[in-house]
């Protein structure tokens, strides 16, 4: 065989495993879809991922929005100073805030906080035979483990999503007041002189997409993992780079199909 | 009435050959040790049972009912008469053991609050760890870990307990414990399906014996009928007094 061909065959190889990859991640998620309407519902534990997914990355979100809120707001004065047009710094951090920066930093910060944990969580549960004892108890460990993970993390997105919104238009707010000495009515009113809810609504719910990608993503690789700790370990790192990757890909998609159905934001 | 059986049944992972035309009988009310030496395929055999593996042919009968043709409801309607004891007790590590043996209650049954916790604490104290109820399973030793398991296995009073080495990883006297618990349970009218390779702790819990090897069963009856085989392999197992 020659070099050439070796490297063919890899390659090949590859691409054949990144489709099979694909294909069944698909599978997993269009399952999780479709379980999803079937009882039981697994309310309490919804509610109990819902805690633990959106509560619990509260801080961070809160922290993370603030500090890129204070960032764009010095990148947006330094731009807009040269045209003379720092009254828009408020409504342009905004724009940028609601329709694109916010929702995309609070996916891939969920993606790293709570996608590592789904998979790490579900495989240390595969490799100790914690699912193996579910089934035996007559629980259907898809439903009870990833399904309920799904729905959680599409409701808690939105929710951490505006929470990321509001910090950073505070954090605006705060390195505005403190170069300009804008009141924050002021600064609340210039924000929002701009936005209409055609911003808003597509932008938030884009990431019900985002929350559903990390978590059946993270669930499957959980699902699927092998060869003990180290199989946990590579189960919680692919769930973050696969859920971060999937995530970028899916918002050029969500992004044209927004500009489709509310051409006004284009 | 038989309350497990087996019935031809082969299973292959890849090109080897796990279970080989496997057929046996386990009596209501009595206990099997199926017994071999590691990775012969007894806990494969044992999670056929249960439904966590499909065989490639044959069919596996419990209480009657084929469960190699179950699926959704119907084999969740057929495991709630089981229960399972893994070999590394398998505890839910993220509840507390209390909440470990009160989990079968909360899924399958429509008690209270309030009686499932009383339950739970008794089925605890059947295997003396009512007072770890609110600990963590990474709290307990490997031998407390194997009592809870076994006090979760038996949340719901199943009519067969399916063990998987039961003494595996434990000293003598712990072992010589769950033993103890297992003969109790056997007593009290529940079918056992034992999988083991420690053969004082069979002789101690089993009522009849299988030893399998390669896939088959070399032999298959009471404890006498294992000690006069003629077959090697069945010989140096049944005079070994190793395990654990």
């Amino acid at each position: 065989m020659t070099p050439q061909s070796s490297m063919v065959d890899r390659a090949g190889a590859g691409l054949l495993g990144a489709f099979e990859f694909v294909g069944s991640v698909s599978a997993f998620g269009a399952r999780a879809v479709v379980e999803a309407a079937r009882p039981p519902y697994e309310p309490r534990e919804i509610i109990r991922h819902v805690y633990q997914f959106g509560y619990r990355s509260t801080p961070l979100i809160v922290a993370a929005g603030f500090a890129v809120g204070v960032v764009l707001s010095m990148h947006t004065r330094a731009s807009l100073e040269r045209f003379g047009a720092e009254a828009m710094i408020p409504a342009g951090l905004a724009i940028a805030l609601i329709r694109e920066t916010g929702p995309l930093i609070a996916a891939l910060l969920v993606a790293g906080r709570v996608g590592a944990g789904i998979g790490a969580e579900i495989g240390a549960m595969k490799v100790t035979e914690q699912i193996d004892a579910l089934e035996a108890g007559a629980v259907d460990a898809f439903k009870y483990l990833a399904v309920t993970r799904v729905i959680a993390l599409m409701i808690a997105m939105p929710l951490l999503t505006i929470m990321m919104d509001f910090a950073g238009i505070l954090g605006g707010y705060v390195a505005e007041a403190a170069v300009s000495g804008m009141s924050w009515q002021q600064y609340f009113e210039r924000s929002f002189t701009y936005i209409t809810y055609a911003d808003i609504f597509p932008a938030t719910l884009k990431t019900v997409v985002f929350g559903f990608l990390i978590a059946a993503v993270s669930s499957y690789l959980g699902f699927t993992t092998t060869r003990g700790t180290e199989g946990v370990g590579e189960a919680s790192t692919r769930s973050v780079v696969v859920s971060s990757m999937l995530i970028i890909l899916s918002d050029v998609v969500l992004v044209k199909l927004i500009f489709f159905f509310y051409p006004q934001v284009a | 009435m038989n309350a497990v059986r087996f019935d031809h049944v082969s299973k292959t992972f890849g090109t080897q050959t796990i279970l080989d035309d496997l057929s046996f009988e386990v009596p209501a009310g009595s206990a099997f040790c199926l017994l071999g030496r590691s990775g012969t395929g007894k806990s494969v055999a044992l999670r056929h049972i249960v439904g966590l593996v499909h065989p490639d042919s044959g069919h596996v009968f419990v209480e009657d009912r084929d469960v190699t043709a179950l699926a959704g409801r119907d084999l969740a309607a057929a495991r709630r008469h089981m229960g399972f004891l893994f070999q590394n007790a398998a505890l839910f590590d993220s509840m507390s053991v209390g909440d470990n043996v009160a989990f079968p209650m909360r899924r399958h049954t429509d008690w209270s609050d309030a009686d499932i916790r009383d339950r739970a604490m008794r089925k605890l104290a059947d295997v003396g760890l009512e007072r770890e109820f609110d600990k963590m399973p990474a709290d307990l030793s490997g031998g407390m870990k194997k009592r809870a398991g076994l006090a979760r296995a038996l949340a719901l009073d199943p009519s067969i307990l399916l063990v998987d080495e039961p003494s595996a990883g434990l000293d003598p006297i712990t072992a010589g414990e769950i033993d103890a618990l297992l003969v109790k349970t056997k007593q009290a009218g529940t079918t056992l399906v034992v999988v083991t390779h420690n053969i004082p702790s069979a002789r101690v819990i089993g009522d009849t014996f299988g030893v399998l090897h390669g896939g088959r069963l070399l032999a298959a009856g009471p404890i006498e009928t294992l000690d006069a085989s003629e077959e090697p392999m069945v010989q140096a197992f049944m005079r070994s007094h190793g395990g654990g």
